[in-house]
């Protein structure tokens, strides 16, 4: 039996690699990738805790995972309009690097 | 097993993560989150969470990561390999191991007693969907579609582009 704390250990290991691919990725594209890295760590962590304790507080046993769907329903809508986001920009000005795109930075 | 099964699966998670982040071409990228999110359908499985699992596989494994195959295509950014990683990696990198050096002593001073993982039955799950989770279930049915209509308004050619 694996312990519950081993899935956390895993989850924020996945979440500091997703994180440093947020911070250090110059793609666009690349940094969606990161965030849903780092969404799927948060994911792991609530559906282990949901599996290994039974009934904490006011919380039922499915109340993780059912957060867990809506986290990745709200990733499925992110992605999609960030892309539609990522296409206009490249569009406009010919790049998805984020460091280029700094109209608004002064 | 479970643990031969867990190392595995954490390997094969990390290794994913890692390559994405890691990797210079965008679509090996891809193809490596495609690898990381699965092995996570696999850890759901270790937890008993076969529906999450499925969903794991449907959505990110068939749904977001073909969406970002075709956003790499579209903008050609697989042209530009030697500029994926910006100046300021080294500080990405420090303040990654900085939040892991939290993140690693909090889970395990507050490890919690848990009691032996088990199954949560599908009709639990539904149950509890359309009763005490029924309002956020509706907002997030409300949430797809506003964000369906906003990206195909942003995505579209407005007049005088081609």
């Amino acid at each position: 039996m694996v312990d519950l704390v081993w899935f956390q250990l895993l989850s924020a290991a996945l979440f500091v690699i997703g994180l440093y691919g947020v911070l250090a990725r110059r793609s666009a594209v690349l940094i969606l990738m990161s965030i849903e890295l780092m969404l799927n760590a948060v994911n792991i962590n609530l559906i282990a805790a949901a599996a290994h304790m039974e009934g904490f507080g006011s919380f039922s046993r499915f109340d993780g995972q059912l957060i867990a769907i809506f986290i990745i329903t709200v990733a499925a809508a992110e992605v999609g309009l960030a892309l539609a986001i990522v296409l206009r920009m490249y569009r406009n000005r010919s790049t998805v690097n984020v460091d280029e795109i700094d109209l608004m930075k002064w | 097993m479970a643990w031969v099964l867990f190392i595995a699966l954490a390997v094969v998670t990390l290794g994913g993560g890692l390559a994405v982040v890691a990797t210079r071409n965008v679509v090996h990228a891809a193809l490596a989150l495609l690898v990381s999110l699965v092995a996570v359908a696999g850890v759901y499985l270790l937890v008993y969470a076969e529906f999450l699992a499925l969903v794991q596989v449907l959505i990110y494994g068939g749904a977001i990561v073909i969406v970002l195959v075709f956003a790499i295509m579209l903008t050609r950014s697989a042209e530009y390999p030697r500029t994926s990683d910006n100046r300021q990696w080294p500080l990405a990198a420090v303040a990654a191991l900085g939040l892991l050096a939290v993140l690693v002593p909090a889970f395990l001073i507050n490890a919690v007693q848990d009691t032996e993982a088990k199954n949560a039955a599908f009709t639990g799950i539904a149950q509890s969907l359309f009763t005490t989770w029924a309002v956020p279930f509706e907002i997030a049915s409300l949430v797809l579609l506003v964000a369906l209509i906003g990206a195909i308004i942003i995505a579209r050619s407005g007049p005088g582009e081609n």
